[in-house]
């Protein structure tokens, strides 16, 4: 049963090399977006952190602000 | 249409995108799950192709997924521009990653099978070469965003280049009718009686499902950075 999933008549290293090559696909792409998403919050969070206290209080009255902050927009 | 487009406001979409990701991805694991082990292990081997056939549950999803795409940036572009819309832009620029990826999926694990089926690994047949084609404007579109910096010539760059790449999207629906091809005809039609199988559709349409799944998260990550990227030059302004 092992052997038939692994050779599949001659054609398994056609076949796990094509599903192998979507899997590094899919994983590269979840990897390097999650990257610049991460990237891109710790800046607003470093530049927010920067901001006085009443430049910080305007920026917190718009809802996207808060909810970027917020740990809920975590992926 | 005013109602839509305030709906559609980056503020209130970012309360909808930021929290969608972790279920996506939930739904995701358990669609792809499910579709391996069809793709891999129950759906049965085709009488001509035997195995090799299972290729087809990565290949034809990925290459459906890429059109559509691709088609779908062109509306949103095109929206852009007649609605005055700067949203349909972002939304079009943060499907364009993963069409390219489905993109290159579909042209790698085509050569894959075309070894075994037709005993090459590439031939510039016009299936094959219209899809190539259509990763060069996938490629230029992502460019043209990393490389222009002025706003307005960015939008217009990338809406020419997805009305002219749009142009080959038909080109690659018909190309196995218009050409003979290597490439073998749809086995799938909407308005008449498919060829395939129901015991190979059912997982196809699993995967389907799991890519589409897929798309749609890279997208919400995608445009979830976009906004923030914009929230940070807001900051600046501060």
């Amino acid at each position: 049963m092992i052997n038939e999933l692994i050779y599949m008549n001659g054609y398994g290293p056609y076949v796990w090399s094509a599903f192998l090559f979507t899997f590094i696909s899919f994983t590269s792409l979840y990897v390097v977006t999650k990257i610049h998403y991460v990237k891109e919050k710790n800046k607003f969070e470093s530049k927010f952190g920067a901001l006085d206290s009443k430049k910080a209080e305007v920026a917190r009255s718009q809802t996207i602000n808060r909810e970027i902050l917020s740990r809920t927009s975590n992926i | 249409m005013k109602f839509v487009f305030k709906f559609l406001e980056p503020n209130k979409v970012f309360l909808i995108t930021s929290k969608a990701p972790k279920y996506v991805m939930a739904l995701f694991m358990i669609v792809i799950s499910i579709g391996l082990l069809e793709a891999l292990i129950f759906s049965p081997e085709d009488y001509k192709q035997s195995h090799s056939v299972r290729i087809m549950y990565v290949h034809v999803p990925a290459a459906w997924i890429s059109l559509g795409i691709f088609s779908s940036m062109t509306f949103l572009s095109l929206s852009g521009y007649i609605f005055k819309n700067k949203n349909f832009f972002l939304i079009a620029k943060s499907l364009a990653p993963s069409g390219l990826v489905f993109n290159v999926i579909a042209l790698v694990t085509g050569s894959i099978w075309g070894k075994p089926t037709w005993g090459t690994w590439w031939a510039w047949d016009a299936r094959i070469t219209s899809m190539l084609i259509l990763a060069l404007f996938y490629f230029m579109y992502l460019v043209a965003w990393r490389i222009y910096e002025n706003k307005d010539y960015v939008l217009k760059i990338t809406t020419i280049i997805t009305l002219i790449g749009i142009i080959n999207v038909p080109i690659i629906k018909y190309s196995v009718e218009w050409w003979n091809t290597l490439h073998q005809p749809a086995s799938i039609n909407v308005l008449s009686k498919s060829s395939i199988h129901s015991s190979m559709l059912f997982p196809l349409l699993i995967m389907t499902a799991a890519f589409v799944l897929f798309s749609l998260l890279i997208f919400l990550m995608k445009y979830n950075t976009e906004l923030i990227k914009i929230k940070n030059k807001g900051l600046d302004r501060l």
